[in-house]
């Protein structure tokens, strides 16, 4: 390879050196402010028109791979990330915790989040996630003098290096059965019938993704860690990360192991229809409304993972197209609840939810909007979503499948109901703060996605998203 | 080669030995210690293997820095290790069901490995050639191949280092530190003040 192939990694490159620099100057300034933040948006926002707009190709013996898909997910990655800096930055200043660190860290994920969806080769799948991981450790605790933010880091740190264990010693069985870390040679193994030995191995792998998805029975860290860590960080850890995850396992799946498609298939059904009632059950009997979007997260990666099942390009564009919207989503809902304040306190029950709409109407609107959304009502961003997965499963004979997750989400649907009902119906318990610019700007703007803007944004994301998934068809 | 397989053997049971020890030490002093000898067997595995760069980097890193670490936190640290053990009884059924399956699923891989040979479908990585060292091997193709990994897993250790600082680092107010500049720019206007005392009243502090 020659100098001018690094043209490829030019989004990796950008934001290492900017987190450099960014580290640099903050070293000097000691704490973020509006121009240190705005630096941080602008390089991840100039790399994610790098990715959109740059050249393709897989360098590094294919450990770097930039294509439709890579640049699809990349975009996306990079613009949540960039809108999680002003909220988390933001949130943090009004705590007088607003150390610079903050921003390097969301860049540095961005960037493993970016390696992740371009990795051809397992070793790049360990770095990848390894660097996304220890960045979003490091977030979940950021608030170090607050207990159940150490509570939280703690315990995603322990579990999230138990599921690195158990992916590193599947990518080892797999390495020594297929003789190679990269996945073209990987599924050419496969497809001669290289045995039990390399599917042992696929099953730790995916167990090891699993639990950075938080797909049940790998979920149980989720509901803790959403619960302790800083409310902006959680809307970013639903968000981005588990995009990349889902873009990571639908290429190994289909890169390396496309030959032996019934037999992961099973195990992939199995997760998404565990996740899809653990979440649907698990939150029912929750009162936080964090832990209660954990279990929603848990579900609606079921969902996800439904669509990444049905196989071929059309399940994986509906997986594409279902993350995007649920992004987009749970983003507005986080920044709802970052915004909502009473006392001095944060509002994160059901009950301190009560009459919101007469005290706030304008976030209550957008909860309202969230909730029915996720509850998969047309024509919300929801239904859009679930209408792709159950379309692209009952397409790929997984019809059982879907008739099961329809109930769940059927039964998902009492908690959405709950939150609205008390908004919208009970009386209001006292004054509530004045919700900021920046987070009451961003749950206006998803809601207003999650409604009318999404009939207008699937026309041209459904191409998008149908030639990414190309790449792998 | 008996020489060989006597020093493998010798070794193999010293390794496992040795790992049995630092679960069952009564004492973690002696578990670290344990630790170390596996480390060191492990080590001589390595170079009957042909690995020696491997040998080398196990006894640098893992005897050098990661168990000295450890020796320092379990000394430094006053764990109570009589109470960390206290659930030993209960936690026992469920451990003991989760090594019993590791265990089973370790020798079916094992006899799989054994009985189709890892890597024999496919041209896996070949094995270095006759007059390369394998220090020499590595050297080559860490920084031209697997430049990409290299510099990614720097970031890992990056992250990790601003992780421990974001953590743990407090500036606590009030502390004197020593200013050198300050120090030798005094001159007796800054360091002297002149106070005209009254008789009798003497001065305020």
């Amino acid at each position: 390879m020659t100098l001018s192939d690094l043209n490829v990694a030019a989004p990796e490159l950008i934001l290492a050196g900017s987190a450099l620099l960014l580290l640099m100057w903050g070293a000097f300034q000691g704490r973020s402010n509006f121009a240190y933040g705005a630096a941080a948006v602008l390089a991840l926002v100039a790399a994610a028109c790098a990715a959109a707009l740059g050249v393709q190709g897989r360098i590094f013996s294919g450990g770097l791979i930039a294509d439709d898909l890579s640049a699809f997910a990349k975009v996306f990655i990079y613009g949540f990330s960039a809108v999680s800096i002003p909220l988390g930055e933001r949130w943090l200043q009004r705590r007088g915790d607003n150390k610079f660190e903050f921003n390097v860290l969301i860049i540095l994920a961005a960037l493993g989040m970016g390696m992740m969806v371009s990795a051809g080769d397992l070793i790049a799948l360990y770095i990848g996630i390894e660097l996304q991981s220890l960045a979003l450790y490091v977030l979940a605790a950021f608030r170090r003098d607050d207990a159940k933010a150490s509570e939280a880091g703690l315990k995603y740190f322990v579990l999230g290096a138990l599921s690195s264990g158990l992916l590193l010693y599947g990518a080892s069985l797999i390495y020594g059965f297929a003789g190679s870390t990269q996945f073209p040679v990987i599924a050419e193994a496969v497809s001669q019938g290289a045995g039990g030995g390399v599917l042992f191995g696929l099953v730790f792998l995916i167990c090891g993704i699993a639990f950075k998805v938080s797909a049940a029975p790998f979920h149980m860290w989720t509901p803790d860690v959403y619960e302790g860590a800083p409310t902006p960080v959680v809307g970013f850890f639903a968000a981005a990360p588990k995009l990349a995850a889902m873009v990571l396992l639908a290429r190994v799946l289909s890169e390396g192991f496309g030959s032996a498609l019934e037999q992961w298939r099973q195990v992939i059904v199995a997760m998404a229809l565990l996740s899809i009632f653990v979440g649907a059950f698990g939150g029912l009997v929750q009162r936080n409304l964090k832990r209660l979007w954990a279990y929603s997260s848990i579900a609606n990666i079921g969902y996800a993972l439904l669509g990444l099942a049905a196989g071929a390009e059309v399940g994986v564009q509906s997986m594409l197209l279902f993350m995007v919207l649920y992004m987009v989503d749970v983003t507005g809902f986080f920044a709802c609840l970052s915004a909502l304040q009473r006392d001095g306190k944060p509002m994160e029950t059901i009950d301190d939810m009560a009459g919101l709409i007469k005290e706030r109407p304008a976030l209550a609107l957008a909860l309202t909007a969230f909730a029915l959304s996720a509850l998969g009502l047309p024509p919300f961003a929801g239904f859009w979503a679930k209408y792709y997965v159950f379309k692209a499963a009952i397409g790929g004979g997984l019809t059982v499948a879907a008739v099961l997750g329809l109930v769940g989400s059927v039964v998902a649907a009492f908690y959405y109901l709950r939150l609205i009902k008390v908004m919208w119906f009970d009386p209001t318990v006292g004054a509530t703060e004045r919700p900021p610019f920046e987070a009451r700007s961003v749950a206006v703007a998803a809601a207003l996605f999650s409604f009318p803007a999404v009939l207008v944004a699937l026309v041209w994301l459904d191409p998008l998203a149908k030639a990414a998934a190309a790449v792998l068809g | 080669m008996a020489l060989q397989a006597i020093a493998f053997y010798v070794m193999a049971t010293v390794t496992v030995f040795a790992a049995l020890a630092v679960v069952l030490a009564k004492n973690p002093v002696h578990s670290v210690l344990f630790l170390i000898t596996a480390f060191f067997s492990a080590a001589g595995l390595f170079v009957l293997l042909g690995a020696e760069f491997l040998a080398m980097l196990l006894v640098v890193v893992y005897v050098g820095a990661v168990a000295v670490l450890f020796l320092f936190v379990v000394m430094m640290l006053d764990v109570d290790f009589v109470a960390l053990r206290q659930g030993f009884a209960r936690y026992l059924p469920i451990g003991g069901v989760i090594a019993g399956i590791l265990t089973i699923e370790m020798i079916v891989v094992a006899t799989m490995v054994a009985t189709k040979g890892a890597a024999s479908r496919v041209s896996g990585p070949q094995a270095s050639l006759p007059d390369v060292t394998n220090a020499e091997t590595i050297g080559r193709v860490l920084y031209t191949d697997y430049v990409y990994f290299f510099q990614a897993a720097g970031l890992v250790l990056l992250v990790a280092m601003i992780g421990a600082i974001v953590l743990t680092l407090r500036h606590k107010p009030g502390v004197r530190r020593q200013n050198v500049s300050a120090q030798t720019a005094r001159n007796p206007k800054s360091g002297m003040r002149m106070v005209d005392i009254q008789p009798g009243a003497g001065e305020g502090e």
